[in-house]
Formats: C-alpha cells, structure tokens, sequence
C-alpha cells in the first residue's frame, strides 16, 4: 500500500511540475459554497475576487467553482484546481477545512487560505472577519428600535461563529433596553430563501419587530417588507435595495484588501501561513448606512461605537459578563481573549433556550 | 400527418437506443444553451464529456474520481430499482443513506483510537443495518396499515437531516474540535478507514460493493424465483397475486434491499471520500440516484452505464465552471434535460411514429 501510494504521489508531483512551467500569470481559485448570485455570503466573496481582478489586471487569473458541497466534491474541485496551475486558492466556507487541509498536503507549491476555519499548514493560512463587532452595534440599534421588546434572530448552524453573533447582539440590544427578549430559529442552512422567510414569518408572529439574520438570502428583508412594520439589517452585503425600510443598517463582508494583499504575496513570493482575524478597525468588517428611519440620537451612539471598536478603545465582550446558567465568565473590565471567543459554545446570561446539540 | 400507434409489444431496439438519443438530444439543446450564454458549444461538450476522461493535464486524476462519484449512485440506484420494478416506490434513499453513515460512522467511532481489524467490518455491518432500518420504517407501516411508501420515505429523509445535525453537534462531535461541529475524520483513524484499495484509482470498498450489487441484481432478476415475482408484480399484479406471489413480503424485501444498499452506500462515502459526519455530509446522492435508476432502464446494467454518465455529467461540469466560467446553474439545466429528453423519447418504446396521408372528406 505505502509503495503504491509513494508511487501515485510521485505521479502527481510530475503532474503538477510540468503544469507550472512556463506561467507568466498568477492563478488563484476561489471554491464557493452558494451560487454567486446569492446576494450574500458568496456574492461578497465573488467581489474579492472581481477586485483582485481589476487589481492586477493581466497579470492574474481567476476561476472559481460555485455550488460545491462540503466534503469529497470540495478536495475533487480544489484538485482539479491545482492540477491546472492555480498558484492560490482560497476556500470560502468552514465545511471545506479538512478537504482544504488535505489536498494542500497533494501540492505543497500551492498557496491555500480557508475561510473561518482553525486548522492550518505550512502552505495553508486560515482568515475569518469579526463579525460579533458588526453585531454589536446591530444590537445596539435593534435594542432601541425595537417596540416590542421582541428581537428575532434567524441563526444558521450552532457553531461558535453565530453563537458569538447572538451573544454580542445580545449583550448589546440588552445594554440599551433592559426588557428587551431574544427569540432565535434554528434554519440549518446558510442559503435557503424558502426556509429563511419561514423563519422570518414565525418570528414576527411571535411578535417580533426586528429581525437579525446570520442566513445569506434577502428572503427575511422581503418577508419583513411585506409585513410592514418590522425592521431589519443587511447580512453579509448590504442588501441596500431594502433600505430605508425594513433594512435599517447591515454588516458587510469585504474580502476584497484581503485578497488582494495575499495575492500580491504569492506574487512577490512573500506568502507564509497565517491566522488573520480582522474586524471593522482594518476593514474587514463594513458597516452599511444607518438610513433615516433611526433617530438621530441612535444612529450618533451605533456610530460612536463603531468608533471605539474601530480604534480598539472598546471591546464587545467586556465584563461583567455571566454565562446562561449564571456562573462567571468575565470579570468587570476584562475582555474575552480569542481562544474563548473562537471556539464559544455557550449563551450569556439573560438568553433563553438551549443552544441545540 | 403524423400519428402516434402502440406498438403491439415494446420494441426491443428502441429500447436501448432511446438512452443514446437523450444523450445526443441533450448535447444538442446543451449545445444552443451554452451558446446563447455566450460559450463555444462545441468546447463546453468537449470540456464535459471528453475532458474528465482524456484531457492529458489531468485526466490521470479525474477518471478515477468517476468512479468514487458513481460507486454511491450505483450502489442505491441498484437498490432502488428491485423496488420500482415492482411498483413498489422508495423516494427516501437520501434519508437511509444518512442513516447508514451515522450508524456505520458512530460504531467506528466508538472504537476509537482501537487499533484492530475487525472495526471496518463491523462499521460495514452498521451502516447496512442503519439504512436497513430506517426503510423498514415505511415498509411495515405500508404492510400494517397501507400507507403511502413515497410519503413516508420521502418524509423519513428531513427527519434523518436533523439527526444528522444533531449528530454533528452533539453525540459524535469531534471533542477534539475545538466545538466545532462535525466528527472526527475518520481519514486519521486508519481502522475505520476506507481507502483506496489500489492508490490513484479510485477503488474503495464502496466502488467494489456497486460492482457487485450490479451483479447481484442481474442475477435476481433474471435467474432467480424471487426476480421472477418483482419483475411479475411490476407488469401485472394481478397475475402476480394468483401466482401466489405475496405482495407484503416483497414490499419488505424491495425497501428492506434499497435502504440497505443505500446505506452501505452511505456508510463507505463517510468512511472513505468525505471522511467525517458533519452537517453537509449529504449531498443528494440518494435522490440522483431516482434518476439513475430511471436513465439505466431499471436493468442493472443500464443503471451501471447510467451511473457512470452522470458521474461524468458531474465532474465534466465543475470543468466547464473551471475552465470556462459556465455558471452551475447551467450544469444543473444540463443534467435536467437528460432526465427530461429521456422520458419524452421513452415514448417511442411503446409507440411509433406513422406518417398518414390525410383522407380527403
């Protein structure tokens, strides 16, 4: 078996040696788990990519592969990638962590950056945005907006990412409005416009009047736009055609410096594995326009907050901070280190329901 | 002025030549599709169907990659078929393929870190057993109380979704996963693994097992009393009933077989290609797999080639994304049309085409 292996490796090896002779272009991939079009999670990916294409104009190519299944048809497509020259691929979903890691291990020339994942390499860099920054001033806003007292939270899959969003929104919408009561549905899916306005629909019959998602579809700003007074915030793009109402403000990706500084890495032949973990200060993390259905007064305080996360002068999980089941987790002034915050798995005090297992 | 007449009996010919005619259809309306989005028809054909299997650059790596995408279709649509062809229809091969990979996931797991010979069979043992049961499901409540197999089935693949979620999160989380959802993957725990049987081919034990279930089939079918009763209550029930055919037990043998063969199809993709539970993990082979079974003719050789087409429709379209930017929803439209060109030219199986002159009045 090992001798057969060895063999195959080698075969692959010369596979990939004679198609990196002769490129003048920088390739770089891009896997995505939507369709382009999605309007969110992928489509502000694709736009990375688009930047890193006008960027450096000839001098790269770009080719991505959209709608592909975490798993076996991931390591099948970042395979097929590599054997056609692509010098860096970035993989843009967490699904795509273990196939990241071992087609990287098949083509140590090649530069790999999976999204929101923790595993790295030697040739494997991981990159994710703080997000719960973005969340933090969406709370802040859905806390005083809300009439209420019910904010509705469409979640996706129970992994630390999103439960990091609903605690910072959270401990934020709290902080403004005291009475102020999370209800969360669990949709499982990252893109599902029909199961995303079910959700959406459900939460406002039960009586919510903002909705925040952690789902890519513009389905909840439609189905909260057909129930009139609800209010919502743009989810990974800006989503602006819902603006000024029910879209009040949203978080948005932007890959695009990112992926160009990478790029420009692999070019200059500066790559090395990192861990990049960027928030609203560098960039990473957008925060679309508050639009004038706001008052004033709120829209200067979300602003304002923005600016001290911005400059590093305050931080969204800062203590006195309990768990959900009332014991300690942060003293008054202490501040969540990123272990904790990369791997949370647990709700902070004042939200009710269980996270599911 | 055309006129369509029943054939007296189905025509033999036309039979296994309407698969080839869907095919070209396909090609052909494929062909003006990629055209109208502004591609080379001529190169997106080439690229889908000629690529994957003689492209020089890469071939080398993608034909055996045909395999590993058609053993699963193969395996379940094999199981499906014994079903259909007596009427008797299970829409929920994706729920019995989740439940095949958790049951045979979670015995390998629960052996971890063991290191011993006997965990992979044991683990093939599970993920049979787990698709078997979940098919059971429909089959005895079809058996006691006459309730609609394609419901049950078909609501049995959401329920299995959600275990597979919680499963993910819950009982076989990685606990070395930083909470992360997902299991272990099994690729690091050799016992449990299901590689390769010969490196760079593409050979696993599930790829072996739809070989053999090819087989196996033909023979049932073709040789066997029992493939005599399938086949005989499919085209004529009532027959079948005096004949002494006893129809409950064949529905508990025609799920029974494809939830089985559709877990074991389950059990050897976690095992080996994907390698970990994880909340994605089913990716619709179970439902490909319908339309596998129906492009094969239901004969199991049929769904052998058949298996292998759409493995190649599959691969050759993630090539057309790579190579020139085809959007997959075109790929998907592609697929479509085969299943839809099929069925329209099933037509001339049974009738054929006169052309008559129109009588004077």
């Amino acid at each position: 078996m090992t001798i057969t292996k060895l063999l195959a490796g080698a075969a692959l090896a010369l596979g990939l040696a004679t198609s990196a002779v002769a490129q003048d272009k920088t390739k770089v991939g891009f896997v995505y788990v939507g369709p382009v079009g999605d309007g969110g999670w992928t489509y502000e990916h694709d736009q990375g990519r688009l930047a890193v294409e006008a960027h450096f104009g000839d001098k790269v190519e770009t080719t991505y592969v959209e709608n592909v299944p975490e798993g076996a048809d991931a390591e099948r497509v970042m395979t097929q990638m590599a054997l056609q020259g692509a010098n860096l691929i970035f993989t843009t979903s967490f699904g795509y962590m273990d196939p990241t890691i071992n087609v990287a291990k098949k083509f140590p020339n090649v530069k790999f950056e999976h999204a929101t994942g923790y595993k790295t390499a030697e040739n494997v860099g991981v990159y994710s945005a703080r997000f719960y920054e973005g969340r933090a001033i969406q709370g802040t806003i859905a806390g005083h907006m809300t009439q209420s007292n019910v904010i509705g939270y469409i979640a996706s899959f129970p992994i630390p990412e999103v439960i990091r969003g609903i605690n910072s929104a959270y401990i934020h919408a709290k902080k403004v409005n005291p009475d102020v009561q999370f209800k969360i549905v669990w949709a499982y899916t990252w893109f599902d416009p029909a199961k995303e306005a079910d959700a959406a629909k459900v939460l406002i019959e039960q009586g919510a009047d903002v909705i925040l998602q952690h789902t890519d579809s513009k389905a909840p700003q439609a189905a909260a736009q057909a129930a009139g007074n609800v209010y919502t915030f743009g989810q990974a793009s800006d989503m602006a055609e819902f603006s000024p109402m029910p879209r009040i403000s949203s978080i948005i990706d932007n890959w695009a410096p990112y992926y160009i500084a990478r790029t420009q890495a692999v070019m200059d032949g500066t790559w090395e594995s990192d861990n990049t973990w960027d928030g609203i200060g560098p960039g990473m993390v957008g925060i679309g326009e508050i639009t004038d259905v706001v008052p004033a007064e709120v829209k200067a305080e979300a602003l304002a907050l923005k600016d001290a996360i911005a400059k590093g002068e305050y931080h969204p999980f800062t203590g006195p901070l309990n768990k959900q089941d009332g014991s300690p987790w942060l003293a008054d002034g202490e501040t969540a280190d990123d272990g904790t915050l990369a791997g949370m798995n647990f709700y902070v005090e004042g939200i009710e329901g269980e996270i599911p297992q | 002025m055309l006129k369509l007449e029943k054939r007296p009996q189905p025509s033999r010919v036309f039979a296994w030549l309407t698969p080839l005619m869907a095919v070209v259809l396909t090609m052909i309306a494929g062909g003006i599709l990629f055209a109208m989005l502004g591609k080379n028809p001529v190169e997106a054909i080439r690229v889908i169907f000629w690529d994957p299997l003689f492209n020089e650059q890469f071939a080398s790596y993608s034909r055996p990659q045909l395999l590993v995408k058609a053993g699963p279709l193969i395996l379940i649509a094999i199981g499906l078929s014994l079903g259909f062809r007596a009427g008797i229809w299970n829409i929920g091969a994706e729920g019995q393929y989740i439940l095949g990979a958790i049951v045979g996931a979670g015995v390998g797991l629960a052996f971890y870190p063991l290191d011993a010979w006997y965990v992979f069979p044991l683990m093939v043992i599970g993920g049979a057993l787990g698709g078997w049961l979940w098919a059971m499901i429909p089959a005895l409540l079809k058996v006691k109380f006459g309730t609609n197999e394609i419901l049950v089935s078909l609501m049995l693949v959401y329920v299995g979704e959600q275990l597979l979620a919680s499963m993910s999160l819950g009982l076989l989380k990685n606990p070395e996963g930083l909470g992360f959802p997902g299991s272990r993957n099994l690729k690091d725990y050799p016992s449990a693994f299901n590689d390769e049987l010969i490196a760079g081919t593409g050979m696993h034990w599930g790829v072996l097992t739809a070989f053999l279930a090819v087989i196996f089939a033909y023979i049932l079918l073709n040789r066997h009393m029992l493939g005599f009763s399938i086949r005989l209550t499919g085209e004529a029930p009532r027959a079948a009933r005096f004949s002494g055919v006893n129809p409950n037990l064949l529905i508990l043998f025609c799920l029974g077989m494809s939830g089985l063969m559709a877990g074991l199809a389950g059990l050897f993709e976690v095992s080996g290609p994907s390698g970990q539970i994880s909340i994605d993990f089913n990716t619709g082979y179970g439902f490909t797999a319908i339309i596998v079974a129906f492009l094969g003719r239901l004969h199991p050789v049929g769904i052998l080639l058949a298996g292998l087409l759409m493995a190649l429709t599959y691969i050759g379209g993630e090539l057309a994304q790579l190579m020139l930017s085809l959007p997959s929803a075109a790929i998907q439209l592609f697929q479509g049309m085969l299943l839809f060109f099929l069925l329209a030219v099933d037509l001339l199986t049974n009738y054929r085409i006169r052309f008559v002159k129109r009588e004077k009045a």
